[in-house]
């Protein structure tokens, strides 16, 4: 990277390996004094092939590649995987399987947006907001171990509802997080929605109009900012989205301070979610979390070690797939950074032909140079904390 | 359906249509793709969301040894979505191997990266692009990875060549 020729201006990398970063990437900044003239965002450090291997995996083995993509918030794209592959299918998930994925869904979408602020803080150098909301989001990862088995990698879905039901004791903690999460969420509005250092240093920084975030592929929080409001939960509904009741927060200006109030409400509006899902649980009591179709779902295992025609089906299954139908399909979800698609081609056999991954920060950091030019460095670690880039899902 | 205003306002420049599980995709010429997309933008399809391809496989378009070829090595996939009624519409573009597909660079910003990666990652040239430069691979690498030809293991699974290494065209394939 070479400065422009005759420019006195000074060639600054941030990254592949910095702090503010959070995950591996590189941005070429070029300065006069501390003005940004130019931002050259460098991708593709964490590029793992992922459309490459899907090709070359069953639909069933692709759904752990999806845990890494946005590895804040792994269910949701689990979720958002699983739902694409039974519109291939055409099929659905029982009443059950559907409650609990929109419950861990949120949860997912709570916890990534906790993540979100939290960092930003930090990178901006408020650090105590930070620990008050690391505090949930250890609260949200039990959880997803009680559910999944796992912190971080959940791969809790298969293809035609869960792997497993939740346990009993899941409710209880889950309750206990209804209660104190709200109140981390005051505390953390205490510590940052009115302080002015916060609002000076994210204010009127990264602000985009509504036309250009639509121009540039923005998609979830940060377009919602900018004020479209766009959320494929209420526009699209999947899972039954469209039987909760929850609002749409929308800003106004597009600028850091609006994403971060975005994201502020939506968890509020997430936990009410998650408190109506846990209602219906109970509502409709307990029963099957996945289909019972064993062409595409395992048979349970004591079925499969008694009787011979489960243990066909197992065999089947493992070895040759599910029996796909040929045809395309692009199936999208509400992820916590905005519309996460997942484009199939199928010719039938156990493997799709192409599949695609949409990710939803990759539109939003390509506008990074346009956020930046003509402010300080230190904006553009704020901007780069607003858009919740996560290398994961940007290189695939 | 802004399917059926496209046919009556541009007759002839869908090729082919189908709507499997309710997604509505049309097959558009070459040519007249710009002035597809310039209708349908009008129409407010103003959200592009995403630019990418799909490889028929070396064979097509050369003729090939298969009954089934494919006129054209590639389609490229645009999925475009209407934010006012919700409506979505995917756009393929059939494209033969060497040959460039104009760029949507002009209308779309969001078009500028997704063109880059499927130029890195596919090899196809989008004309008109302001700075079309590989995206995701570094500048030296040989090949475009999604192409079917390209093995699974990228071909030097040690990097001890820069280009022109082993190539195993019976590489493990599921789809054979």
């Amino acid at each position: 990277m070479e400065p422009t020729p005759g420019s006195t201006s000074m060639i600054v990398n941030m990254g592949p390996s910095h702090p503010v970063t959070h995950g591996t990437l590189h941005i070429v900044l070029e300065l006069e004094g501390e003005i940004i003239v130019k931002a050259t965002p460098n991708i593709g450090y964490l590029h793992r092939g992922v459309e490459k291997l899907g090709e070359y995996l069953t639909y069933q083995q692709f759904i752990p590649l999806t845990d890494r993509l946005n590895y804040c918030s792994s269910l949701m794209n689990n979720v958002g995987y699983t739902v694409a592959v039974e519109k291939l299918l055409d099929i659905q998930d029982p009443p059950r399987s559907q409650v609990l994925r929109v419950l861990c869904s949120e949860l997912a979408r709570i916890g990534d947006h906790l993540v979100c602020i939290g960092i930003n803080a930090v990178d901006i150098g408020a650090f105590t907001a930070f620990l008050y909301l690391f505090r949930e989001r250890e609260t949200i990862y039990d959880l997803f171990e009680m559910m999944a088995g796992q912190r971080l990698h959940s791969s809790f879905t298969r293809i035609g509802g869960l792997f497993r039901d939740i346990p009993p004791e899941f409710e209880p903690l889950c309750e206990q997080f209804l209660d104190s999460c709200p109140r981390t969420v005051d505390e953390m509005e205490r510590l940052l929605t009115h302080n002015p250092i916060w609002a000076d240093r994210t204010k009127g920084v990264g602000a985009i109009t509504a036309e250009n975030a639509v121009s540039w592929g923005y998609t979830g929080p940060c377009l919602r900012a900018a004020g479209v409001p766009q959320d494929l939960r209420k526009g699209q509904p999947y899972l039954g989205y469209e039987s909760y009741e929850f609002d749409i927060p929308v800003g106004t200006t597009g600028d850091v301070y609006d994403r971060y109030l975005v994201r502020t409400e939506e968890i509020r509006q997430s936990l009410r979610i998650v408190r109506q899902c846990l209602d219906r649980l109970r509502q409709i009591g307990p029963g099957p979390v996945i289909i019972e179709d064993y062409k595409i779902a395992l048979p349970p295992k004591e079925k499969v070690y008694t009787r011979m025609e489960s243990l066909i089906h197992h065999f089947k299954l493992i070895m040759h797939g599910i029996e796909m139908p040929a045809g395309e399909v692009y199936s999208a979800t509400e992820a916590a950074n905005g519309e996460l698609g997942f484009y199939l081609v199928s010719r039938g056999g156990k493997a799709p032909y192409r599949i695609h991954v949409r990710p939803p920060c990759f539109p939003i950091f390509s506008s990074f140079d346009e956020q930046v030019r003509g402010r300080i460095i230190a904006d553009a670690v704020a901007v780069l904390g607003g858009m919740n880039i996560i290398a994961g899902e940007l290189d695939r | 359906m802004v399917i059926e205003r496209i046919e009556a306002k541009l007759p002839g420049a869908i090729l082919d249509r189908h709507a499997f599980r309710g997604d509505a995709t049309i097959t558009v010429s070459g040519p007249r793709f710009l002035e597809v997309v310039d209708f349908i933008f009008a129409e407010g399809f103003q959200l592009l969301l995403d630019v990418t391809a799909v490889d028929q496989g070396p064979a097509a378009g050369s003729g090939g040894a298969c009954g089934e070829t494919p006129e054209y090595r590639f389609e490229v996939v645009y999925h475009l979505l209407n934010l006012v009624n919700q409506e979505r519409l995917r756009i393929k573009v059939p494209v033969a191997d060497g040959a460039s597909q104009p760029s949507l660079t002009g209308r779309f910003k969001s078009a500028d990266w997704a063109e880059r990666e499927v130029y890195d990652l596919f090899g196809i040239p989008f004309e008109g692009h302001p700075n079309l430069t590989r995206l995701l691979m570094w500048e030296d690498f040989p090949g475009h990875p999604l192409r079917k030809d390209f093995p699974l293991d990228g071909g030097d699974v040690f990097c001890s060549q820069d280009i022109g290494a082993s190539f195993d065209p019976e590489a493990r394939s599921l789809n054979a």
